[in-house]
């Protein structure tokens, strides 16, 4: 069996290598529901996923049971994560209530028992040294942000981070990104919290003060794009996590590709489960996602 | 223990169980999660002779019991796919089912030469695919075009080398198109591929799925593909079929074969259980041996047969399994 397979992955701040473990199914037991803002924090023991977990990697989660009529897996960013120790290993990832799957989800106590497969996906790559970065989150998009800031506090790296959303109940981790690294800025649409406006407003003087030399984000395709923008205007990279429906979340389904232009200046197809969810924000074509651009790989072969 | 070896025509497998075109890439994947040389076969994603980028997003909707998918072929084309990906599946010990798609006759025979002297285990031809351009006019709905496409690629390919013709089942008359591919020449016959279907976004009012429709798979189709094997089987009785549709269990499996199948393809179980062909292989062996049967060999076809031929081979009446 394949299990290791080592995954290359390239920022403007340093190439590295970072060598993922392949993923596990395992059944986990739910340990905590624990409710934070309009959302649901999980910590389930899966000493499995947590063993091999990257800051930016997610987990596959079963609903609705052993004769579910649901049949895709609901996927969710990973943060919080214990390995193993004295105890088992345990993993946390927030749900948003908005369909049949994440009501069912919703619906379980501690005790109950999840069928899971991860850690999956890309993670988000980190630097070789201390660089100063920011954070940029979108509601329940800051927890993967969470892990990440860790470990580049861990690297002696400046962070700072800027946490967002609709209104103040859709904020995530605001709290446990203050208690981690100090300086976060909210922000809201409706101005229920934080400053009124957008993640991307306090960015530009964030990336200024700072002196950033690269920009993490996770949250909504069209913050993403954004945060994309201005980065690039300010002459940073930007890494960011994608939030893409998935149906198998393992890479074989087909289902939740992204265009995406390649190191090869050749734009394709490319599965945001295995080759995603993080990417290079320059290297998606936001405005082409949900069409087939013409000059995609494979598109004349399409038939049109 | 039952006898779990089966046959595809002359491709001997030692178990029937099988990866379902689409549902599986070409093994990689899956080979996190279990050993694929451990089941039967695993059957590639449908090959076409150019990379294709495939649909636009979105391309599947969650739908009760089952999903649409409109992924319109995207792959590397059969020269990325000789050169990567089957050299890897073969060396994996796996047995490698090749499906391959194509606009028209002409480009099924040069996939079915390019495959010529590759170590290609069987070739399935998906000639019923839903999400290519010209849909609802699959060769497959056509018992004159299936027929023209599967005595060409027969001529073509390797003559070891047994060749399936895989059906849909939105047709009126199944038996029909499954006597035209066997006059063609099939070495036997895979079925279902996936149902037209249609979902509606209620956010944005308008069709869930940018290419409009959708092939319908899940166990929600299973009893429309079990009809489809137990019609084709009393049509061609003599034809090997490979029988999918829903399976997410052994005793779904166990149905098929006993509806006429020779071995059967897991599909979008694999979506919702990542190692569903092993467990299901697992739990068919179980069911077999619950009911008696000695070997798959017996339980194929066997709900064809009368209950005075069910208590003459099993050398019993029929009982039900005790819960």
């Amino acid at each position: 069996m394949s299990g290791a397979e080592a995954v290359s992955v390239e920022t403007e701040t340093g190439a590295g290598s970072v060598h993922a473990a392949g993923p596990v199914q395992e059944t986990g037991e739910i340990f905590d529901v624990t409710r934070v803002g309009s959302y649901l924090q999980f910590t389930v023991v899966a000493p499995g996923v947590a063993r091999a977990f990257q800051p930016g990697q997610f987990v596959a989660v079963a609903v609705g049971g052993p004769h579910t009529s649901m049949l895709l897996r609901r996927s969710f960013a990973l943060y919080g994560v214990k390995p193993g120790g004295e105890f088992a290993g345990t993993i946390q990832f927030v749900v948003a209530v908005h369909g049949p799957g994440t009501e069912w989800l919703a619906g379980q106590r501690p005790g109950t028992r999840l069928d899971l497969v991860g850690p999956l996906g890309v993670p988000f790559p980190i630097p070789r040294e201390a660089v100063p970065a920011v954070l940029v989150g979108g509601g329940y998009g800051t927890a993967p942000l969470l892990p990440l800031a860790e470990r580049l506090l861990a690297l002696g790296s400046e962070v700072e981070m800027i946490v967002g959303a609709a209104r103040a109940d859709r904020l995530f981790g605001e709290l446990q990104a203050k208690r981690l690294i100090g300086k976060v800025t909210v922000t809201t649409d409706d101005g229920s919290a934080g400053q009124l406006g957008r993640v991307t407003d306090p960015l530009p003087s964030a990336i200024e003060r700072l002196g950033a030399e690269i920009v993490y984000a996770c949250g909504p395709m069209a913050m993403l794009a954004a945060v994309g923008e201005v980065a690039r205007a300010h002459a940073v990279p930007a890494q960011v996590a994608v939030e893409e429906a998935m149906a198998c979340g393992i890479g074989v389904c087909m289902t939740c590709v992204l265009p995406v232009r390649g190191s090869d200046g050749v734009s394709r197809f490319v599965r945001s489960c295995v080759e995603g969810p993080v990417f290079e924000a320059g290297r998606v074509r936001w405005a082409d996602v949900g069409t087939l651009p013409a000059d995609l790989h494979g598109a004349d072969g399409m038939g049109r | 223990m039952a006898d779990l070896s089966t046959s595809l025509g002359r491709l001997r497998l030692p178990n029937p169980v099988l990866t379902a075109s689409g549902c599986a890439a070409a093994g990689k994947e899956l080979s996190q999660f279990f050993d694929l040389a451990e089941i039967g076969g695993v059957v590639t994603k449908s090959i076409m002779l150019r990379a294709r980028s495939g649909r636009a997003t979105p391309r599947m909707a969650e739908t009760p019991s089952g999903m649409l998918n409109s992924i319109g072929l995207q792959g590397p084309g059969i020269d990325s796919f000789l050169a990567h990906d089957l050299p890897w599946l073969k060396q994996t010990g796996a047995r490698a089912v090749v499906s391959i798609a194509g606009g028209h006759t002409d480009e099924y025979v040069t996939l079915a030469k390019r495959l010529f002297n590759h170590p290609v285990d069987l070739i399935e031809v998906n000639i019923s695919c839903p999400n290519v351009e010209n849909r609802g006019q699959v060769f497959a709905c056509d018992p004159i075009a299936a027929g023209r496409v599967i005595s060409a690629v027969r001529r073509a390919a390797h003559p070891n080398v047994p060749v399936f013709a895989k059906l849909s089942p939105d047709v009126t008359d199944i038996g029909v198109i499954a006597r035209a591919v066997t006059d063609a020449g099939a070495d036997g016959i895979s079925l279902i591929n996936t149902m037209l279907g249609l979902e509606i976004d209620l956010d944005t009012l308008r069709p869930a799925l940018a290419g409009v429709t959708g092939g319908l798979s899940g166990p929600a189709v299973r009893p429309v593909a079990l009809r489809c094997v137990w019609q084709v089987h009393k049509s061609v009785p003599h034809l090997p079929l490979l029988g999918m549709g829903g399976i997410m269990t052994g005793q779904d499996a166990l149905r098929f074969l006993l509806a006429g199948a020779s071995a059967v393809s897991v599909g979008t179980a694999v979506f919702h259980d990542p190692s569903a062909p092993v467990r299901i292989l697992r739990e068919l062996d179980a069911e077999l041996d619950a009911r008696g049967f000695g070997s798959v060999a017996d339980a194929i076809g066997f709900a064809h047969k009368s209950a005075e031929q069910q208590a003459e081979l099993l050398g019993r009446p029929v009982e039900t399994v005790p819960a």
